[in-house]
């Protein structure tokens, strides 16, 4: 018999007492009735260390200081206006080690969560694929106020689960020493977001 | 037809090699292990407490939790194949491993398929469990370790002590010396900050990531409708594995399905919280089988019995298969605070590791450990998806009564409680981490316990109550003292 045969009818006997069928009790909340969503975003990006701009003026601003840019395909023109930097588009891929060598990265995003400030990317539109998000060590995320969401419920709804999602919850950290949170290990050291739209 | 197979108990490192007893007197005598643990304890139970008060639907949360889990192991064996079936719909290669020999041997040979002698891992209980890493070395593969406390670990040629946090037992001086001693790249003017240490551990493990060619992960979920696994971490170096290497090998307990993509939104609001103390770790990872030009283009998924099938088989244990490693039970449970990790043996310690070692080995290859507890409660109150980690240590001691493993267990229990004040210290520490649960559990037990005791004698009041021989145990205790 298959590993698989035999574990699957190891399972089936080991049901033998036919447990009864289960009702998932779905009481918890699944939209949020918070009237100021984006605060309750900007409070947890900060409170995890994110640092949030706003509105479109703050992408110069922030560029001037990046020499060596990453950015996906797609990227939006008018995001990268008077960027006098080196600029390097991911197509062809760049390798790992060329993109170690870059100084920050510039992507969009698909869904943002607020009530956790989590931001999450599925390779859609403005993103590019995982690995461009991950090996340069500062990330500026551009945030749409029509993409916040209150809830995680609110947000599974919006993505495809076939896509690579990566959920961002502010910038690399860890509490392996003394269970104290520390910024920055591997990931991106710096998470910087800038909230474009209305309400921003 | 073929005729039924009788569900099999698993091997690897779940036994305890020493009874719980015996395995706890080094820990408990050791001053500067007590004093890590209770300061690194101390701290998370805060933060859990701080943020899971802060959701007014944190009970609804574990309710549905609770139930999408019971109906998982119910339909395990069509959810699996349902799993299968969509995972490889979307480009995985899954594999199957009664045990963890089996296990091991999958992964070894897709690393050598795949041309490679090293590998680099995303911190996994289930290839601790399955001691992968032994594996992999006896056959001549390296294994890197890229979480930092399983690299402190690793480094320190140690094991685990805690799901989460497996260097939990170091303190940040510790983690120094390790990293002086056997980082060769580390600086020589390396200091004990948290902050210097990561950035040491970046820089080690930086080139290891652009290089690798294969890296071998677990996973916290496998979604069964659409395929999907997911990985939630927080220091990036799950993402680098799981992103950067062209081949990936994932080993998954058979108990980690989910049924559906919409059952995460329940298990991402609880799993962070109940782990690190966090509204969200920093960094959750999901993938569906292969995407071409982005990720690892070879994915294996290997998906292990390993004793579960074992547990499945019975009807009060099997909630212990519901355990989504977040830990808390460890953080609030006074024995745990007290003896550590270690002493537990298997690699899953705490509460949680109390129930589930005896069961995935046979209770009679772990008898110890349904004893490695007071029954005060607090990890039930604490767990996100609701197992009654007490009645299960019950049941498992009813099955096998040991006296002589249980005298020798309770003398070490009553160190713990020897003295009133460590006592109820300790029970007031755990009860912090509860936060405002303890009320919640009065009312829900309030049904099944007759007569209850102010705090902090209800703990006893709650062991009185359980089924006969654990409340002989403790008035035998009881009456020694
Ligand atoms: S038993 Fe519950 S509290 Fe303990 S690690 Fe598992 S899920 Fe967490």
């Amino acid at each position: 018999m298959s590993a698989r045969d035999e574990i699957l009818a190891r399972l089936r006997t080991a049901l033998a007492d036919n447990p009864p069928p289960v009702q998932v009790p779905r009481g918890y909340r699944r939209v949020d009735d918070r009237p100021d969503l984006i605060g309750t975003l900007v409070d947890r990006l900060e409170d995890y260390r994110a640092v949030v701009h706003r509105g479109i003026d703050a992408l110069p601003r922030l560029l001037s200081e990046v020499d060596r840019l990453a950015v996906p395909i797609d990227v939006p023109a008018d995001w990268l206006a008077g960027y006098a930097g080196e600029l390097h588009r991911d197509a062809p891929p760049l390798s790992a080690a060329a993109l170690d060598d870059l100084d920050a990265v510039l992507t969009g995003c698909a869904v943002v969560v607020a009530d956790t400030g989590t931001i999450i990317l599925d390779a859609g539109p403005a993103q590019g694929r995982r690995a461009l998000t991950l090996v340069p060590d500062r990330h500026i995320c551009v945030v749409r106020t029509d993409q916040v969401v209150g809830l995680l419920p609110e947000a599974l709804t919006r993505l495809d689960p076939r896509a690579p999602l990566t959920w961002i919850s502010g910038p690399s950290a860890t509490s392996d020493i003394e269970l104290n949170r520390v910024e920055g290990v591997h990931g991106p050291r710096r998470l910087e977001v800038v909230l474009l739209g209305s309400g921003a | 037809m073929n005729p039924p197979v009788a569900p099999a108990t698993g091997g690897g490192r779940i036994r305890t090699p020493l009874p719980f007893p015996t395995a706890a007197k080094p820990a408990v005598a050791d001053t500067q292990l007590r004093a890590n643990l209770h300061r690194a304890t101390r701290t998370i139970r805060a933060k859990r407490a701080r943020v899971v008060d802060e959701v007014p639907d944190w009970e609804a949360l574990r309710d549905a939790g609770s139930a999408i889990k019971a109906d998982v192991q119910r339909r395990l064996p069509e959810l699996l194949e349902q799993f299968e079936a969509s995972a490889t719909a979307a480009g995985a290669t899954v594999h199957w491993a009664r045990d963890a020999a089996e296990a091991c041997r999958i992964v070894v040979a897709l690393t050598r398929a795949a041309g490679a002698d090293e590998v680099v891992k995303v911190k996994s209980m289930a290839t601790q469990e399955i001691e992968l890493n032994e594996a992999l070395e006896a056959a001549g593969i390296a294994a890197y370790e890229t979480d930092l406390a399983e690299l402190i670990v690793q480094l320190g040629d140690d094991t685990p002590s805690h799901i989460l946090v497996p260097a939990i037992h170091y303190n940040r001086a510790q983690i120094r010396e390790i990293f002086q001693r056997r980082m060769a790249d580390a600086p020589a003017d390396l200091s004990d900050e948290p902050a210097a240490l990561a950035e040491a551990a970046r820089a080690h493990l930086r080139r290891r990531f652009l290089s690798a060619r294969v890296a071998v992960s677990g996973a916290n979920f496998a979604v069964a409708d659409t395929g999907t696994l997911v990985v939630v971490e927080s220091e990036g170096n799950g993402r680098m594995c799981l992103t950067l290497p062209e081949t990936l090998i994932s080993v998954v307990g058979v108990e980690k399905l989910l049924p559906t993509f919409t059952d995460l939104e329940v298990f991402l609001q609880l799993l962070p919280r109940s782990s690190t103390g966090e509204r969200m770790n920093p960094y959750t990872s999901m993938w569906t089988g292969v995407t071409p030009g982005d990720g690892p283009q070879d994915v294996h998924i290997v998906l292990v019995d390993n004793g579960r099938s074992a547990v499945l088989a019975d009807p009060v244990g099997r909630p212990a298969l519901s355990c989504i490693r977040c830990s808390a039970c460890l953080n609030v449970c006074p024995v745990y605070e007290r003896a550590g990790g270690h002493a537990y043996g298997s690699v899953y310690p705490g509460p949680i590791g109390a129930i589930l070692s005896p069961q995935l080995t046979g209770v009679a290859d772990n008898a110890s450990l349904p004893y490695a507890s007071t029954l005060c409660g607090a990890c039930y109150d604490v767990c996100p998806v609701k197992i009654n980690i007490p009645e299960i240590l019950v049941h498992l001691r009813q099955q096998a009564p040991h006296p002589p493993v249980e005298r020798a267990t309770m003398r070490v229990l009553s160190w713990v409680m020897r003295s009133p004040r460590r006592w109820a210290a300790a029970l007031r520490l755990a009860r912090a981490g509860a936060g405002p649960l303890g009320a919640y559990r009065e009312r829900r037990t309030g049904a099944r316990t007759l007569r209850r005791l102010p705090w902090p004698a209800s703990a006893w009041t709650r062991s009185r109550d359980l089924p006969l021989p654990a409340s002989q145990t403790f008035r035998e205790w009881w009456g020694k003292q």
